[in-house]
């Protein structure tokens, strides 16, 4: 078995008064692609937020290959080689493809993938037709690709990817499984927040549910084919 | 005027045009990445002129030794920059818009006192550029070599910022958080670095801008003050951030000012209209304009809402039956202080400036507080009122009691006209109207010599005989004030009060379920104008006159400072503010010449550790008191 690259115990988050996760744990080995599934209000994006440092109230412990996070600073947690992907992108619509790459990039990881713009236009190649475009001028599966690529180019180890299927356009979405399994095969280690389950049928190892900020189910996505209460319960709309 | 007297005066606008461009870009890529609009900006200008006349003075003999001497002043006041955003700003990042324009107002008191202690109080002329103290001849006139430079030095700076913001990973950088901070850290960026880079280019270029007006103008404590304001029109009228919009609002108003100045006076329906003396209105009248048609300016951006985390507002308590018998009490004891004239002779002249100062930040905290709108340009409605006031009894010979009466009425008008500008705008953008409005009455005052007597003000104002005794003019101000908070206090009760309440906390909301927030927003802009406007009347007749300093800037500043050392979500919170404020300036103030470094040093305090103020923090600590002996009271009868 792999070794654990991410691990959190009794996570909980707040929204000033607001207690929106109890008690969250879960872990991604390295090479897997986990789900973080649940509906809408879960708490899946509220997790990923968490790990990655951008919530004011949190207590647990979280790990990353081994070191504490906890406590650390977004871009100390980035430095560390975890990328992320946020649900509604975030591209910055003023800086055209290339700046935006620009803006993720970092140098080289030993044991992680490494991105170079021309290796993710070939990826993307819809991005590469258009590496002066303003971001702000661009589809908003365009966007899903280059908020994306924008994270890879921090050469991460792990990437929390955000919902990647939401809002975009059915061929896109199609782009996104491809595009997850290209990444896996590489060697990226992958936490992705998904309420679509053919989707994350489709692209992942395990999966995690969440309802109310409780973690209600964890397995593999076999179990979870076959665990007809907890789609019913926590999943199906 | 003849056409190489216009040529002149439009070079001179593009002379201008560079130094507004060089302080105001500064201003506006700080606030384009920091989100901060800081109030010492000027401070660093004038730091600039100040640090510039040492060091030219003493390197400044060769042509080398002038340039070196520009480039190191502007280094060592960016180096300030950075040291000041690094110990205060980083702290108030994350604090309510109003908290981070009066820390980096703090900043502009210690900084002014700053200089006064390096440099004193007298204007410094420094020694002029050598190689450049020649003119030459333009259609006729003398241009100065020296100004040719300075017309060259604004586009070049344009350029070499446009290069460093397009391209170098660094400027890549400055524009990603411009738009989205949160995002550039989630990419593995340190904003904090990035913060501290961006402040000290930003002071370095307001540093080098008043660094080059060193042998233009003598080195004074006034320039932060002038500069700042000009300076934020600029980076409003050419939107927040953008630094070609910068560059074009600081040719448009120089150029427009430059006009004015060639117009000389104009004749129009046989008024004369003095177009040189409109100047200062000018600029503050193009930034309203476009603030009304465009509120993100020439080349901006509409603003995505900064990302802070604000805690609800509480809502207000009436008052316990115990306040209540205090309140009385209190009112009983001041009732009684003309009893004791002759132990404290001193008493009531104090208590009735203090009296004034409390209607006066009670006012204000009716518009900041519970309205949510931060008025920063509240002195505009008092100066009003003093003047109205004043004009009526010197001039048009009006008793005192009609005047007291009337003068408030010009406030009112005021109100209604900046009220229904300002009321459209929100946050940073409302502060800024509501300062630029009181600047355009304070130049308006300055300015117009036959009627409101320029810089020598109004003297000879006193009360009608009744009242002229000191302690018939205190119960006179008692009075008045007590009814002033009661009457603001009834209205907050009042349906319209929930509804002003309800406009701050979600306009939206409040829209939905038909409130119309603008029009009530109007009305209590009006009505924080008309008891500011009482203020000034009543101080007019206790001082015996006014003059342009005491309705200029510092009045509004005061203002604010009282409203928050007493604290703003409290209705009690101005009245105590008022007071201790009022009564610290007249010790303080009286044992030292730094007061200003003194009430600087307040403001941070409360900024960085008392947010709530003294009455909220008092308040906060009551309630939590009560709440733990409650628990423990229950706690003890469970365990019976």
């Amino acid at each position: 078995m792999q070794e654990t690259i991410l691990e959190v115990n009794g996570l909980n988050a707040f929204y000033g008064r607001a207690h929106i996760l109890f008690d969250v744990g879960l872990k991604v080995r390295k090479g897997e692609v986990v789900a973080l599934m649940g509906r809408n209000g879960a708490g899946k994006s509220t997790t990923m937020k968490a790990i990655m440092g951008m919530l004011s109230r949190t207590q647990g412990e979280i790990s990353f290959m081994g070191n504490p996070i906890a406590k650390s600073a977004p871009h100390v947690i980035s430095k560390m080689g975890m990328g992320f992907v946020p649900e509604d992108r975030r591209v910055f619509t003023d800086l055209t493809v290339l700046e935006n790459l620009e803006v993720g990039s970092q140098s080289e990881r030993e044991g992680a993938p490494h991105w170079t713009a021309e290796k993710l236009f070939e990826l993307f190649p819809n991005l590469g037709e258009m590496p002066h475009r303003p971001g702000g001028n661009m589809s908003g599966g365009e966007q899903q690709m280059l908020t994306v690529s924008r994270t890879l180019m921090g050469n991460p180890y792990l990437v929390l990817l955000d919902e990647p299927s939401e809002g975009v356009a059915p061929v896109i979405v199609e782009q996104m499984a491809n595009m997850i399994m290209a990444l896996k095969k590489q060697g990226l280690t992958i936490l992705l927040s998904e309420q679509n389950l053919q989707f994350a049928d489709l692209v992942c190892d395990r999966a995690y549910v969440l309802e109310n900020g409780h973690v209600r189910f964890e397995g593999t996505m076999e179990e979870l084919a076959a665990n007809d209460d907890v789609r019913r319960n926590y999943l199906s709309v | 005027m003849t056409l190489s007297g216009l040529l002149v005066q439009l070079l001179n606008g593009l002379v201008d045009a560079s130094s507004l461009f060089l302080v105001a870009s500064g201003l506006s890529l700080i606030f384009g990445v920091t989100r901060i609009m800081n109030f010492a900006h000027g401070s660093f200008y004038m730091l600039g002129v100040y640090v510039a006349y040492t060091f030219v003075s003493h390197m400044g003999e060769s042509v080398g030794g002038f340039w070196v001497a520009i480039i190191l002043s502007s280094l060592v006041v960016a180096l300030l920059g950075a040291l000041i955003e690094i110990v205060i700003l980083r702290r108030v990042y994350r604090a309510p818009e109003l908290f981070q324009l009066l820390a980096t107002f703090s900043l502009v008191l210690i900084l002014q006192d700053l200089a006064l202690f390096i440099w004193g109080p007298e204007d410094l002329f420094g020694p002029r550029a050598p190689g450049l103290t020649g003119s030459i001849e333009i259609l006729g006139r003398n241009f100065p070599q020296y100004n040719l430079v300075m017309i060259v030095i604004g586009p070049a700076v344009l350029g070499i910022l446009w290069l460093l913001l397009n391209k170098t990973r660094w400027g890549v950088l400055i524009r990603a958080a411009t738009q989205d901070r949160e995002m550039v850290s989630t990419l593995g960026v340190n904003q904090a670095w990035l913060f501290t880079s961006v402040f000290a280019l930003g002071c370095f270029l307001a540093g080098l801008g008043g660094a080059l007006q060193e042998p233009r103008i003598p080195a004074n404590l006034a320039l932060d003050l002038e500069s700042i304001g000009t300076a934020f029109v600029v980076v409003v009228v050419g939107g927040m951030g953008s630094i070609p919009g910068a560059f074009l609002a600081a040719l448009l108003i120089a150029e427009v000012k430059a006009l004015c100045i060639a117009l000389g006076t104009l004749h129009i329906f046989g008024i004369d209209f003095p177009m040189s003396k409109m100047t200062l209105v000018a600029e503050f009248l193009i930034m309203a304009i476009i603030l009304v048609i465009r509120p993100w300016g020439l080349l901006g951006k509409p603003q995505a809402a900064a990302r802070n985390d604000h805690s609800a507002e509480p809502p207000l308590r009436p008052s316990l039956p115990i306040f209540k018998w205090c309140t009385a009490a209190l009112v009983l004891a001041l009732l009684l202080v003309p009893v004791f004239e002759e132990t404290f002779p001193y008493a009531q002249i104090i208590l009735v400036e203090i009296f004034i100062a409390v209607l006066f930040a009670a006012s204000l905290h009716f518009v900041m507080g519970p309205g949510g709108m931060h008025s920063f340009g509240h002195a505009a409605y008092f100066g009003l009122g003093a003047y109205g006031a004043a004009i009526l009894v010197v001039t048009w010979k009006l008793p005192m009691e009609l005047a007291l009466v009337a003068g408030p009425l010009l406030a009112v008008l005021g109100a209604l006209v900046f009220g229904w500008f300002s009321v459209r705008l929100s946050g940073v953008y409302l502060a800024m109207l509501t300062f630029a409005f009181a600047q355009i009455v304070w130049s308006i005052v300055y300015q117009w010599d036959d009627v409101t007597g320029g810089s020598n003000g109004i003297f000879g104002v006193w009360p009608s005989d009744w009242l002229s005794s000191t302690t018939a003019l205190y119960y006179l101000t008692l009075s008045i004030m007590l009814a002033g908070i009661l009457i603001l206090r009834r209205i907050l009760f009042a349906p319209f009060g929930l509804a002003i309440r309800a406009a701050r906390d979600s306009d939206l909301r409040a829209d939905a379920i038909g409130v119309d927030v603008k029009r009530v927003q109007w009305v209590a802009f009006v009505v924080a104008g008309l008891f500011g406007g009482i203020a000034g009347a009543i101080y007019v007749f206790s001082k015996g006159g006014i003059s342009p300093e005491a309705i200029g800037v510092g009045r509004s500043i005061d203002g604010l400072v009282m409203v928050l050392l007493g604290g703003v979500q409290t209705l009690f919170g101005p009245i105590v503010g008022a007071s201790i404020f009022t009564w610290l300036h007249d010790s303080v103030a009286r044992e030292t010449d730094y007061w200003k470094a003194v009430l600087g040093m307040i403001i941070l305090l409360i900024v960085l550790l008392f947010p709530a103020g003294i009455v909220g923090t008092l308040s906060h600590l009551w309630h939590w008191v009560k709440h733990h002996i409650l628990l423990q009271t229950k706690k003890e009868e469970a365990s019976k």
